[in-house]
């Protein structure tokens, strides 16, 4: 089984990908590529497509039209078992009658490697659980099968290891210590890791290119900063953290940046961050680049007036509130507890304001609430 | 008394459990007791402890003979019906094909069929066909209605198969046959081992439909009902609770494997 | 693109090579035998005695059911008995194992099973003896006065019933522990908490969740007790004789091979259909 095919290596493209079952489109002309040796996330709601474009790449379904390549090597129609893609499933399949040690050696001892013992303890030490080689799988606790499941796929050294959704299964606390040993283990073995995930938190830790999907499609693709300081569609500014965004209309342009009025205010927007179409666009603040002061405080750069605290929420680190402006939206203000001055209260009258460079300006005729309801924390 | 009173209704359900297993148990106790009764023919009232038909299990005349003919049309029952069974669980488990709600009919019928009506009408068509009853007539007959018990249990357990093991061990590089031989099967195997007990007790137990066609050959629950007229000897009841003990110990050592396979213990 | 086309053709015949064997087995053993009954149950004697020619009277089946009335009846009054006796025996043993036997479950289980492992015709006849004229039970009841001294227990529909019940009781404990054990604890514990007290909780909540395993222990005791005949034969008299002691005698006994085809088509129509209306019924189609 060691043939050409399984030695490829290279960049992973996947070019007009696409998969229907039935009427439905699950994954809709797709192109792709994920550099080698990148830690890539797909990231999107469940129902996105992410999972079919994984199983795709694994051979596990086949995709309708479109081809998928691994450097020169076009894998779309071979077998599972025939790639040099590994995969750690989702609730992890490790086998149940198989020891640790024999599950680990499975994929070596089919390709008819001789050397397994040394390189199932070398992969055993590098998940850190040396003692359990002689265990039973359901002997084991969730996180340590986890590192199981992804110490049977890294021994065999893919061109390409997926994760799908690995960490789901874990409790907070073990899935973001997970997150960080999977970025090391990473770094570590210099594998590509494409990782499926619907937690956008879990993407951001790990991952050096984010693709977020929705409807079979990609929204946006690029580095976590990026995606999340620019984004350039409503669902992504909503999936990825939480965004107000506000109906304005550009109405002149000063140098680099829009003027924008937003009824009745006039604010300044960075025209490299602004994706509007025509005049008319959402203006996008993230909650934490707004200040919040009583009305009347002196304030700088794009300064919004006439808000009503409706609803405080102290959560320590910092107070989040809900502030009601006179055009009827409810826009979320995050404040870092960091001043040692007490929270404003419900009631107060108050001024936001926010450095103009934070502003983002997605097309006008979007829906401002696309993709923050798909903010499920489980599928 | 109050307590007392608590006490019995919490305790109900237990208690009625106990009276349940005693009901269950009394016929096996009585057998296993008049095992040793010391008696040559009939074996109703008790005339003292002997060890000697536990000795001489083959003492009563026929008894072994039929004993024999039970378990070689039980073995042999049990591995055809076993195989049958199973590909047909797995191409109900595993595939999309038509006529499938006819294939699971022709499963259930039966199951949902009178034994008598099965005994008389495989009878019929093997006079109707010239075929004279015997022992490949009991095997055929056996087979025929053990197949539908394997294919039930078989498919329970492979509706209950997680498919991404499978799907794990193609993507370790197992090709079809690989997968099948070191994942499918060793997986599937405690169903087919429950299938094929199940078929056995069925096969070794089974007399209306072997009476009918059995011509003359012999089986062991023949051998009790004819001389149950009679008076039936005390190696009846040896042969009855040694199978007791070693289709207990069969099903206690599967469980024992069972929960090493899993690492329980 | 004729290679994948192959190779689509043999995944689409797959199942059916699958199927081949057993299928053919079941048609060859267990339909035609069905059909070869139905046509042997429309014929009328020949020259010879035993001998029997196709004259498509189906007026046999009338005939045959004129003359089995009693037992044909007899046959599903004492079955549809000792099923329902063997629910009301089944269901709280069936609990108290999947609820309430902790660590001993297991062992419970393989103790139900277990006096099925004896053979079904031995713990019968230890019935016999153990109820009979001999046996100690009666001795003691005669002592007490329960019983004349001319009363017996044996060759009474009492014991017929009983004996019934007691044979099949695996096959009814066995299916509702299963689907017992499926109920989550919780939904019984939540009725609790929702103003249910426990005989609410049993008949809301834990009874229905354990309808597919009463209909399969009923049915899996039901069909085999209604076509039984050997513990009316060993445990009844003349008067407590079922259908299938009618069929085993015109087979083997009368050779009226005609008119015991025809009984044999009747209990199986018969039950047939009442399995189906009660399927239907209890809404659990999906045991098909």
């Amino acid at each position: 089984m060691t043939d050409a095919s399984t030695s490829a290596h290279g960049d992973v493209i996947l070019s007009h990908l696409t998969k229907s079952f039935g009427d439905f489109v699950a994954v809709d002309d797709l192109s792709l590529v994920i550099p080698e040796g990148s830690f890539f996330a797909l990231l999107g709601p469940s129902g996105c497509g992410k999972t079919t474009t994984l199983r795709m790449i694994a051979g596990l379904e086949e995709p309708t039209s479109g081809t998928i390549n691994i450097g020169k090597t076009d894998i779309t129609y071979q077998k599972p078992y025939q790639r040099p893609v590994n995969t750690v499933f989702q609730n992890y399949a490790l086998f149940p009658h198989l020891s640790i040690f024999e599950n680990i050696a499975f994929g070596l001892r089919r390709r008819g490697i001789k050397d397994v013992k040394e390189q199932v303890d070398k992969v055993l030490n590098l998940v850190e659980l040396p003692h359990l080689a002689e265990r039973k799988p359901n002997q084991l606790s969730g996180g340590q099968q986890q590192r199981i499941a992804l110490a049977r796929a890294i021994v065999n050294r893919p061109a390409l290891l997926l994760l799908d959704e690995p960490l789901g299964a874990l409790d907070l606390k073990l899935r973001r210590q997970m997150q960080i040993e999977l970025k090391w283990i990473q770094t570590e073995v210099g594998l590509t890791f494409v990782h499926v995930t619907h937690d956008q938190e879990e993407a951001m830790t790990m991952a050096d290119t984010i693709a977020v999907m929705n409807e079979g499609q990609i929204e946006q693709m690029g580095s976590p900063a990026d995606l999340y300081d620019n984004p350039e569609t409503a669902f992504v500014a909503n999936f990825l953290g939480q965004s107000n965004l506000i109906k304005g209309l550009i109405e002149s342009s000063d140098g680099g940046s829009n003027i924008v009025s937003i009824f009745g205010h006039k604010i300044s927007m960075p025209k490299s961050r602004s994706h509007a179409e025509d005049a008319s666009v959402l203006v996008g603040v993230r909650p934490e680049k707004f200040r919040i002061q009583p009305a009347g405080t002196q304030m700088s750069g794009n300064i919004l007036n006439g808000g009503v605290i409706s609803d405080v929420s102290y959560i320590g680190v910092s107070t989040q509130y809900q502030v009601e402006m006179p055009w009827k939206q409810e826009l979320m203000v995050f404040e870092q507890n960091d001043d040692g001055v007490p929270p404003l209260s419900k009631g107060d009258a108050v001024t936001l304001s926010w450095e103009p460079i934070f502003t983002f300006g997605l097309d006008g005729k979007e829906d401002a609430s696309a993709g923050s309801e798909a903010h499920p924390d489980e599928d | 008394m109050k307590t007392a009173t608590r006490w019995f209704s919490r305790n109900l359900i237990r208690i009625y459990a106990v009276l349940g297993f005693t009901y269950l148990f009394i016929p096996v106790l009585y057998t296993f007791v008049f095992s040793f009764n010391n008696s040559t023919k009939s074996n109703l009232v008790w005339r003292g402890f002997t060890f000697n038909n536990w000795r001489n299990p083959c003492g009563a005349p026929d008894v072994c003979n039929a004993l024999g003919n039970s378990l070689k049309i039980g073995l042999l029952s049990t591995a055809i019906a076993t195989l049958l069974g199973t590909l047909i669980a797995f191409a109900i488990g595993r595939y999309a094909f038509k006529g499938r709600s006819l294939v699971n009919m022709l499963i259930f019928l039966p199951m949902a069929t009178p034994e008598i009506v099965m005994g008389a009408s495989l009878l019929t068509m093997f006079l109707n066909f010239g075929i004279n009853p015997g022992f490949a007539t009991i095997v055929i007959a056996h087979v025929m209605f053990c197949i539908s018990f394997v294919v039930v249990t078989v498919k329970a357990r492979i509706a209950s198969l997680d498919p991404r093991l499978e799907q794990a061990a193609m993507d370790l590089y197992a090709d079809e046959r690989e997968t099948f031989r070191r994942v499918t099967l060793p997986l599937l195997a405690p169903g087919i081992a429950g299938a094929a007990l199940l078929a056995f007790s069925l096969s070794f137990d089974d007399f209306i439909i072997t009476n009918f066609n059995s011509g003359n050959v012999n089986t062991f629950p023949k051998f009790v009902y004819i001389s149950a007229q009679r008076g039936l000897p005390p190696q009846a009841n040896v042969i009855g609770a040694s199978m007791f003990i070693i289709a207990l110990g069969v099903v206690l050592l599967g469980q024992f494997v069972g929960r090493r396979r899993n690492g329980a213990i | 693109m004729a290679l994948v086309k192959a190779r689509l053709n043999r995944k689409r015949l797959w199942p059916y090579i699958l199927l081949a064997p057993g299928l053919i087995w079941l048609m060859a053993f267990f339909v035609t035998p069905i059909y070869q009954l139905l046509t042997t149950s429309t014929q009328t004697p020949g020259v010879n005695i035993g001998d029997y020619i196709q004259t498509y009277r189906f007026a046999n089946f009338i005939d045959a059911i004129v003359g089995a009335r009693a037992q044909f009846l007899r046959s599903f009054e004492y079955a549809f008995i000792a099923t329902a006796l063997g629910l009301l025996i089944s269901y709280p043993l069936a609990y108290a194992i999947a609820f309430k036997s902790g660590r001993w479950k297991n062992t419970l289980l393989v103790l139900v099973v277990a006096p099925f492992f004896t053979s079904f015709l031995l713990r019968t006849v230890a019935w016999q003896q153990i109820l009979g004229e001999q046996g100690l039970v009666i001795k003691v009841l005669r002592g007490v006065h329960l019983l004349g001294a001319t009363g017996h227990l044996t060759a009474t529909p009492f014991a017929v019933v009983a004996g019934l019940t007691y044979n099949f009781l695996p096959f009814m404990t066995l299916p509702l522990y299963a689907s017992l054990e499926r109920i989550d604890p919780r939904t019984m514990e939540a009725s609790g908490d929702l103003y249910a007290n426990a005989f609410t909780t049993f008949r809301k909540v834990t009874l229905p969740l354990s309808m597919p395993g009463v209909v399969a222990g009923t049915l899996l005791t039901f069909i085999p007790a209604a076509g039984d005949y050997i513990n009316a034969e060993l445990l009844g008299n003349p008067s407590t004789k079922m259908i299938g002691n009618v069929i085993d005698a015109r087979y083997l006994q009368i050779v009226d091979y005609p008119g015991a085809a025809a009984l044999s088509f009747i209990l199986m129509v018969t039950i047939l259909v009442m399995v189906m209306l009660y399927i239907r019924k209890a809404g659990t189609e999906e045991l098909l």
